[in-house]
């Protein structure tokens, strides 16, 4: 695999509005690998996938994130703009995707896809031609069992919580990314979704994407076996095994790692103090 | 009143549809306006005396008027306009001398080859015989009177006589005053008992280019049963020489009629758009306003509907997008005079560069006006912190047994939007671009389709420039 293109991160350190969350988190995925991230609440997993995508408020004060080629040479994803990140082949499933009242489905995945597949188009320039779009689009619905109806809704909006994580995957095989965070995909969905989402994910995977699955379950890794399982805790990446780790974790909680690790369970209780200090702005 | 509002005296952005020439008019009234002006204006037009008697009055209760202390400055001296311009001079420019921003600007919206020359004002006559001719002659066999208000003084007399100055009067306002002084153009349609006119009936079927004018007066009959759809304007760059558009527009829909009447209007960043708009609307009929303003120095512009009879609904849709040096007060009037009566105000607005949009209406219940429901909900969209948006919904109930519900709200294009379309690859201009397109998209879905695509257009290019 090491010649495979790779997303590296190394000693990253994020903060929001000031506080430090990511206390140097180093990870490297390759494409064709899959990789869990648990951890329990608050301890930066969202925040690692925010980073990498490139959410204004979360503010990188020093480490690197890059894609490393086959051949060796580097591109410095941090200083892109997060459409630049998207067009690069970076991919990030939200835990919350946003709506967007009054634009259809369809109409915001062309301009998307349009955009991704050619990454030098400028504004203006021809979208991809409606009927191949249509088409392509109408397959990967199905594919996913997602109601044709669908593509003319607006953006998540009025969304059930099912609809949303299924939108999500929409969109990740209809941009076929290098790299994918999938940001608790599972949250919201019973057992039955779960396992559809887990199937729709490693088909659309393949052997060609990288994907970091940020979860506190199992299920969704049934058909996405990780070749690596990370834990995070108080912003730093603890420990890091095999599938069984997730299984371990899964069962029996966070409490052997805290007790392992007690610098980072202090700093995941100081940031949990200071939260609840001060509340962040709604 | 102090409206907060400074007139930017240098312009940093400039509106991108502008555009003047000198156009050399044969005829032109002297500037200002007195008896005189106005007498002359009858005359030219060789109008009946009864005519020249309301333009004469109307003159007085403008000059009586004061300037309304409300909405924006209004930054006009009446003395330094032409009120009359005789329209077939109005020509006289070339296509070459059409700057060539504005060319791109007709290519980007796509506007008809045939309809460029006449928008741009090189032609006052637009070539509708030879596209709408059969259209018209299928109307004129329905007994569909459409045509120019001057005309009609000429031809229809006392049908018009009838209505003409009944909804508005020129004691309305100083501005409908005015406008019932100096009027000239505008669009006159009368639809019989019911007949369905199927398409939308556009400005520029007519033959000429009269409605066009800084002082445009026009009257809508639709009689009991009959329906019809009337288009105004259009989302290409109005240009007009003076600085002043002050149209007055009365609607009469009777039982069981139903009127919609669609406006977009895209004017140069120096005029001052003061319209008065009112319907009136009985029993069982419906009449909905869908007005839709861009560019201007100031709009001050509310369209009415009054609810005469039970079973009336009025529904008002408004859109209004005020970039720099930019003030839109806009909104929506609806006036419940009868019982069973239901009402729906929809407003949308947009600011950005520095630009203000204000929503201001009137829901009134008037006492007896049991079991009517009104719906108001404005939402507007500011995006950047030197922009600004009003609210001023005045509700006045004088009646128990009524339903009237109020929601506004007012948002910034949101951060986690643009970073969520951002992270699909949208650049922040397409992501900006896409929101505020979604934020009008109900107002623009009810709009006929080639409208519509121009709308979206247009949007599209009030954008550009505007991030980073």
């Amino acid at each position: 695999m090491s010649a495979a293109e790779k997303l590296v991160v190394r000693g990253l350190h994020v903060a929001v509005e000031g506080q430090e969350i990511l206390r140097g988190v180093d990870l490297e995925i390759g494409r064709g690998e899959v990789h869990a991230l648990m951890g329990p609440n608050g301890s930066g997993k969202s925040t690692l996938g925010y980073a990498i995508m490139g959410h204004p408020s979360y503010e990188v004060t020093s480490g690197s994130v890059e894609l490393v080629r086959a051949d060796g040479s580097r591109l410095d994803i941090l200083s892109m703009e997060p459409d630049e990140r998207a067009r690069a082949g970076v991919f990030l499933a939200f835990q919350r995707p946003m709506s967007i009242p009054g634009v259809r489905v369809a109409d915001f995945l062309r301009h998307a896809v349009t955009n991704v597949r050619n990454p030098g188009r400028k504004e203006g320039e021809e979208l991809m031609p409606m009927r191949e779009f249509r088409d392509e689009l109408k397959k990967k619905m199905a594919d996913l069992s997602i109601d044709p109806e669908f593509a003319r809704r607006y953006v998540n909006d009025g969304f059930s919580g099912g609809e949303m994580k299924r939108a999500e995957i929409l969109q990740l095989a209809m941009l076929r990314p290098k790299f994918a965070i999938l940001d608790e995909t599972d949250s919201g969905l019973d057992a039955d979704a779960v396992r559809l989402a887990s199937e729709s994910i490693a088909r659309i995977g393949g052997h060609e994407m990288g994907i970091l699955i940020i979860t506190h379950h199992e299920q969704l890794l049934e058909h996405n076996v990780p070749l690596r399982t990370h834990v995070m805790l108080g912003g730093r990446i603890v420990e890091s095994g095999g599938p069984e780790l997730a299984a371990e974790l899964h069962k029996k909680g966070y409490e052997r790692i805290r007790s392992a690790y007690p610098e980072a369970a202090a700093a995941e209780k100081a940031m949990e103090d200071t939260r609840t200090a001060e509340p962040a702005p709604a | 009143m102090s409206t907060g509002f400074e007139a930017p005296a240098a312009i940093g952005e400039i509106n991108k549809y502008d555009f003047r020439t000198e156009s050399p008019a044969v005829f032109k009234a002297r500037k200002g306006i007195d008896r005189e002006i106005v007498s002359q204006i009858s005359e030219m037009k060789k109008e009946p005396a009864w005519m020249r008697d309301f333009r004469l009055a109307s003159l007085e209760v403008f000059e009586s008027k004061p300037m309304p202390s409300w909405g924006g400055r209004i930054g006009v001296d009446f003395q330094d306009i032409y009120y009359y311009l005789k329209p077939a001079e109005q020509q006289g420019k070339t296509w070459d001398e059409v700057p060539d921003a504005i060319k791109q600007t007709f290519d980007r919206l796509g506007i008809p080859e045939a309809e460029r020359k006449f928008l741009a004002g090189v032609k006052a006559q637009f070539e509708s015989e030879v596209v709408y001719g059969s259209l018209q002659e299928d109307l004129a066999k329905k007994g569909v009177i459409f045509t120019d208000t001057d005309t009609a003084v000429r031809e229809h007399p006392d049908l018009l006589r009838e209505y003409f100055g009944t909804i508005i009067p020129p004691s309305d306002n100083k501005f409908a005053a005015l406008n019932s002084a100096v009027w000239s153009g505008g669009s006159f349609i009368y639809v019989p008992k019911g007949v369905k006119i199927e398409f939308p009936l556009q400005a520029y079927f007519r033959i000429n280019a009269e409605s066009m004018g800084q002082f445009e007066r026009t009257l809508i009959i639709v009689d009991e049963g009959a329906q019809v759809h009337y288009v105004e304007g259009c989302t290409a760059p109005m240009y007009s020489t003076e600085s002043l558009h002050s149209a007055v527009v009365e609607v009469v829909v009777k039982k069981h009629g139903r009127c919609r009447y669609t406006t977009i209007q895209n004017w140069a960043n120096n005029i001052y758009n003061l319209v008065t708009k009112r319907a009136m609307a009985y029993e069982g009929a419906l009449m909905e306003w869908i007005d839709g303003n861009l560019g201007s120095h100031l709009t001050m512009k509310y369209p009415a509907v009054y609810l005469m009879e039970p079973g009336a609904r009025g529904e008002i849709l408004s859109i209004a997008f005020a970039s720099a040096g930019q003030h839109q007060d806009a909104g929506a009037k609806i006036v419940h005079a009868a019982p069973h009566t239901s009402g729906r105000i929809v407003s949308k607005s947009i600011s950005k560069n520095g630009g203000r949009a204000s929503y201001r209406g009137l829901v009134k219940v008037e006492p007896g006006a049991k079991k009517s429901r009104s719906s108001v909900v404005c939402d507007a969209l500011i995006l950047d912190d030197r922009s600004r948006s009003d609210t001023y919904p005045y509700i006045e109930i004088e009646e128990q047994d009524v339903s009237v519900g109020h929601e506004a709200s007012v948002s910034k294009i949101g951060e986690e939007q643009l970073f969520y379309l951002m992270s699909r690859g949208l650049t922040e201009a397409e992501a900006s671009t896409m929101i505020v397109g979604g934020f009008v998209e109900p107002l623009v879905k009810e709009l006929p389709m080639e409208y519509a695509v121009e709308m979206n257009k247009l949007i599209q290019l009030q954008m550009e420039g505007s991030v980073g």
